[in-house]
């Protein structure tokens, strides 16, 4: 099963270490001891473009993200735009058309191959994680597996960094791996109408009110659905369930 | 009864998808909503394998196909999950004589309604890439033509996500997969919106966005996107 492989990731990340500013930073290392890459870089992105790196391997890794950055164009960019993966086995033939000033930065590093997934919950828009090689060839059939776990696992990581930065000093725990049911979502869709948050603020809210009342969060999700539980926000901006 | 006609018509629409604006969960919902049509069959569902091996739903007909094939991958068993490991079509089994080969299956899909059902695999060479399932409400068999444009159907699904000649097939899907996975739970989120703006149910939420995107010529995609960044308004979809 996916998830597992995912959760053994986070749970990885998250040994040894109460720091949550960490996370990040081991995250990427992890991925790029697992899979046969030079460096892997971690980046926000919003609508408008790249909104700052979150970590990278040392190396090249942080000039491909300063240059995607500086430039607004590159694999990371377009996997955001365009919410999907962005594989490019072969960088000096597929990129200097599609990315000209990326593609000369990046050959000039020794960069042969990219591979660019989008970090997506449906319409959460969350980054792009950033793999680096320096030679050609495509990711095969298990590599890109695991590079997809990484990928939610970043998802989940990121999702959950933006829950705790409302719970000052909250330790790490255990990372929730992020529920792939339809009910999940559609009821992260209902919450944010409810409570007038965003999307990502929804699945937040969600999470937490299940982890509160120690219920399935799919349980909660068809309560959600059925009316039977609704979210709303109080004039002073304060989530209520009732 | 001459079906040339309509299944001529059909495949120049499905054609008439394969251009730039090219939407993966568009184009399979609307394939398996001309197999409902051409095969005179009571719902289709559509399931693809992601990256790592495991069936995801891309695609149903109808709510309560929807929850029997989401019980069908939780269950871990049924006519579409026998398809993909086999690699061969589940032609014409009766409903009510199936609990032998999927005890927990079976009466799920008794309880929906349905009385017989099919599955026909999605095949790229050697590759099982995903099935489409069939039901009926009465255990109607399908005769050799019927299940020829059923795998021709399901073969035009396979070769539509495979259009863009471009790029190598391994790159092309696995982009294209993840990417339709993502829009399928944007649809899901869009889905609660409206649900709540609306104050209708999911399933009626989602009936009034294929609605929408039909009549204005729209990608689901783009109406969910459209719903859930507010930008387009819950009563500028007409209420079926």
């Amino acid at each position: 099963m996916a998830s597992v492989r995912v959760t053994q990731i986070l749970s990885g990340i998250a040994e040894g270490s109460d720091i949550v500013a960490g996370l990040p930073q081991r995250l990427v290392s992890a991925c790029a001891r697992a899979l046969p890459v030079t460096g892997v870089g971690l980046v926000l992105m919003t609508d408008k473009g790249p909104a700052g790196m979150v970590a990278a391997t040392d190396g090249p890794a942080k000039t491909m993200e300063d240059l995607q950055f500086t430039l607004g164009e590159g694999p990371c960019v377009d996997s955001s735009r365009t919410g999907r993966p962005v594989l490019q086995p072969d960088l000096a033939r597929s990129g200097p058309a599609r990315w000209p000033g990326f593609s000369a930065g990046a050959l000039a590093a020794g960069i042969r191959a990219i591979f660019a997934f989008p970090l997506q919950v449906g319409g959460i828009r969350l980054g792009v994680l950033d793999l680096y090689r320096d030679r050609l060839g495509v990711l095969s059939d298990d590599e890109l597996a695991e590079a997809l776990s990484f990928a939610d696992a970043a998802k989940a990581m990121l999702l959950h960094l933006q829950a705790q930065d409302s719970l000052d000093g909250a330790e790490v725990g255990a990372i929730p791996v992020i529920e792939d049911r339809a009910e999940v979502h559609q009821a992260s869709g209902m919450i944010s109408v409810q409570a007038d948050v965003t999307l990502a603020q929804a699945l937040v809210l969600l999470r937490a009110r299940a982890f509160a009342a120690e219920r399935p969060i799919l349980d909660l999700a068809r309560d959600v659905l059925g009316r039977v539980v609704r979210f709303r926000s109080d004039d002073e901006g304060q989530i209520l369930e009732y | 009864m001459n079906e040339s006609p309509r299944l001529a018509r059909v495949f120049v629409e499905l054609a008439d998808t394969l251009v730039d604006e090219f939407d993966a969960v568009d184009f399979l919902q609307m394939l398996i909503d001309r197999c409902v049509e051409l095969l005179h069959v009571d719902a289709a569902g559509l399931m693809l394998a992601d990256q790592r091996g495991s069936l995801q739903l891309m695609a149903s007909t109808a709510e309560r196909a929807r929850l029997l094939e989401l019980f069908e991958l939780q269950a871990e068993e049924g006519p579409c999950l026998d398809c993909f490991t086999t690699g061969s079509p589940v032609i014409n089994v009766d409903l009510t004589e199936a609990r032998g080969r999927w005890p927990r299956f079976t009466p799920a899909a008794v309880e929906a309604g349905f009385g017989g059902t099919h599955a026909l695999p999605m095949r790229l060479r050697r590759q099982v890439i995903g099935a489409i399932n069939l039901f009926t409400d009465g255990q109607t068999a399908l005769d050799d033509d019927a299940v020829a444009i059923a795998q021709a159907m399901a073969d035009v699904a396979t070769i539509g996500l495979l259009h863009e000649r471009n790029l190598s097939e391994q790159t092309l899907l696995s982009e294209q997969l993840q990417t339709a996975l993502n829009s399928r739970v944007l649809i899901e989120q869009a889905k609660g919106v409206l649900a709540v703006r609306a104050d209708i149910s999911v399933a009626e939420a989602f009936t009034r966005m294929r609605t929408h995107a039909r009549r204005d010529g729209v990608t689901l995609t783009a109406v969910a996107t459209a719903l859930v960044n507010g930008s387009l308004d819950a009563r500028d979809l007409v209420t079926s």
